[in-house]
């Protein structure tokens, strides 16, 4: 299976592919980041759906990870995108079967694709990680907040938490990327379906009928980055993603080991 | 292991259409062999089950000994390029070998022997969606030759190519049958695989029409003997006297087209000779490939 993580790093690090995400990585965290310490304070609702951020609570020990976790969602869908055009353009553009040919192992094959990706998704939310704590130290001082709380042994424990939340987060949306591209072996199909779904639809199921939000896969994935919610708790919405997200990737695996590659 | 690939009643259904049936044949080991058919003929789908890429809905195949439903155990052997290259366009030629190179576990210091091999050295470097077809008809022979096969699958490798690159390929696998590789090629350059295929495969409809050496192939089609007399006035008597002894002709362009195989040259000469007829011309003809495969596919 390295032979295949090998090849695939081969694909993923190609400048145009890896320091155009990254650049996008780069400009959303830094720009998001930016508005919460810029605005802080506002009383106009700077988080989350309406959630005003204090100074007060930016000092604190997870005012370090706030600015971080913030791009959690749009991590994903840049990972969802990835994943999912890497998966699918092998189909359209005709490469699965160079690929199979020379490792016939499909399970191999797609093992190999899965840690490969994961490792892209390592390098996305340290970006994202790396960008969000110097822009916040960095406009600390400007918005008033003490960041005395920051480097302290449980701030550190709350950003490696976070850390971890994040990545799950964005791993389970590319998941969800790579059982698409599977699904429709087309990447603009796989992109455009995960994106309208995560993106649009489920946003506007889970505010017209707030009952189905426990039940929708990207509103849970979101949750797992922000470590939980009032509403979900953290290990409903851990629990639910991996559910979903293994029996779904179990049917497109099967249908990948069988399909014939006519194409 | 005296074939590089054996096929027993190979066939491929989908739905309720048959893309390939009962095909059996044989393809020797260290020969090249031809592989031609009409367009949906089967042969793509033939290669992709011994490729693995596709499952056979029923019989058996081996490739250099090992079962076709076990493709893990030759691949690592076998060389492919299928319908066309397929590469990614964002990629350069080299660094579309490498990601080969890497999943097939081959030494990354193959790619550059194999691009100066099939001619792009200079170009090694350009991205794959820059190349034309013939420079990316030959990166897919550079990929094909990754593994310094024992078996090299070929589907219509001169596709694209100007007649030098042809050249350049014909002698490539002439080169590699010196060596000891088997190699299985479809092509519809049917006067090429003429001059290189030791045995042919044909197809028509999913069917085998004909499996066997292309010499075999050829001397079963009629043979024809033109017959020019000196003088054209002699002409009609001649075609007179050969349909009295027997044979078939038919008058084109001032000669006689005798149905007759090269060892009747001598009796046509005498008959003509002894009624006063001079042979300005005695010339065998065989029929082509080309013309064999369209008497037998009735394309």
């Amino acid at each position: 299976m390295l032979h295949v993580v090998n090849a695939e790093l081969r694909k993923l690090r190609r400048p145009t592919l890896l320091y155009s995400t990254i650049l996008v990585v780069v400009v959303l965290t830094g720009l998001f980041t930016s508005i919460v310490f810029l605005r802080v304070g506002s009383g106009r609702g700077e988080g989350r759906r309406g959630e005003a951020i204090t100074i007060e609570t930016l000092s604190q020990a997870q005012g370090l990870a706030f600015g971080f976790k913030l791009v959690a969602f749009f991590l994903g869908i840049t990972a969802l995108c990835v994943f999912a055009s890497q998966t699918a353009q092998e189909y359209s553009l005709g490469t699965l079967r160079n690929l199979l040919v020379r490792q016939p192992a499909r399970m191999k094959i797609l093992a190999g694709k899965y840690v490969s990706m994961t490792i892209f998704a390592i390098a996305l939310v340290l970006a994202d990680a790396i960008v969000a704590v110097a822009v916040s130290y960095a406009l600390a001082g400007h918005a008033k907040v003490s960041t005395a709380a920051w480097f302290t042994a449980s701030a550190l424990a709350i950003f490696g938490k976070t850390f971890i939340n994040v990545l799950l987060a964005t791993m389970a949306y590319g998941t969800l990327g790579m059982i698409l591209g599977l699904l429709f072996r087309s990447p603009i199909s796989a992109i455009a379906t995960g994106v309208i779904w995560t993106l649009i639809l489920e946003n506007i199921l889970s505010a017209v009928v707030s009952s189905t939000t426990k039940w929708l896969p990207g509103q849970n994935f979101t949750n797992i980055s922000q470590g939980g919610s009032p509403e979900i708790s953290y290990h409903w919405s851990l629990i639910i993603s991996v559910i979903y997200l293994t029996g779904a990737f179990a049917v497109v695996a099967i249908l990948f080991k069988r399909r014939d590659v006519a194409n | 292991m005296t074939t590089a690939i054996s096929v027993q009643d190979l066939t491929k259904v989908y739905g309720d259409r048959s893309a390939l049936s009962h095909a059996t044949f044989d393809v020797p080991l260290g020969a090249v062999c031809g592989f031609v058919g009409p367009n949906g003929s089967g042969k793509t789908t033939t290669i992709r089950m011994l490729l693995g890429l596709i499952t056979p809905t029923g019989g058996t195949g081996s490739v250099l000994g090992e079962s076709i439903s076990h493709p893990e155990r030759y691949l690592s052997r076998v060389g492919a390029m299928i319908e066309g290259p397929a590469f990614y366009p964002a990629l350069s030629g080299a660094e579309n070998l490498r990601v080969l190179a890497s999943l097939g576990g081959f030494p990354q210091e193959r790619v550059e022997k194999l691009l100066e091999k099939v001619g792009l050295e200079d170009r090694g470097q350009s991205k794959f969606k820059t190349y034309s077809l013939g420079m990316k008809q030959r990166l897919g022979i550079a990929a094909a030759l990754l593994p310094e096969p024992r078996l090299l699958v070929l589907d219509e490798p001169t596709n694209g190519l100007d007649p030098s690159g042809i050249q350049e390929v014909r002698n490539l696998i002439k080169d590699l049958v010196a060596d000891g590789t088997s190699v299985f090629v479809s092509s519809h350059l049917l006067s090429e695989l003429e001059m290189i295929a030791e045995h042919i495969v044909m197809l028509r409809e999913g069917k085998v029409l004909f499996s066997g050496q292309t010499s075999d192939l050829l001397k079963s089609q009629s043979a024809i003997l033109v017959a020019k007399p000196e003088f054209a006035v002699d002409l009609s008597e001649f075609v007179s006297l050969l349909a009295k002894a027997g044979f078939e002709a038919t008058l084109d362009d001032g000669a006689a087209n005798v149905v007759a195989d090269e060892h009747l040259a001598a009796t046509i000469n005498r008959l003509a000779f002894e009624a006063g007829i001079t042979l300005s011309a005695l010339t065998p003809i065989r029929p082509t490939l080309e013309e064999t495969f369209f008497e037998m596919t009735g394309e």
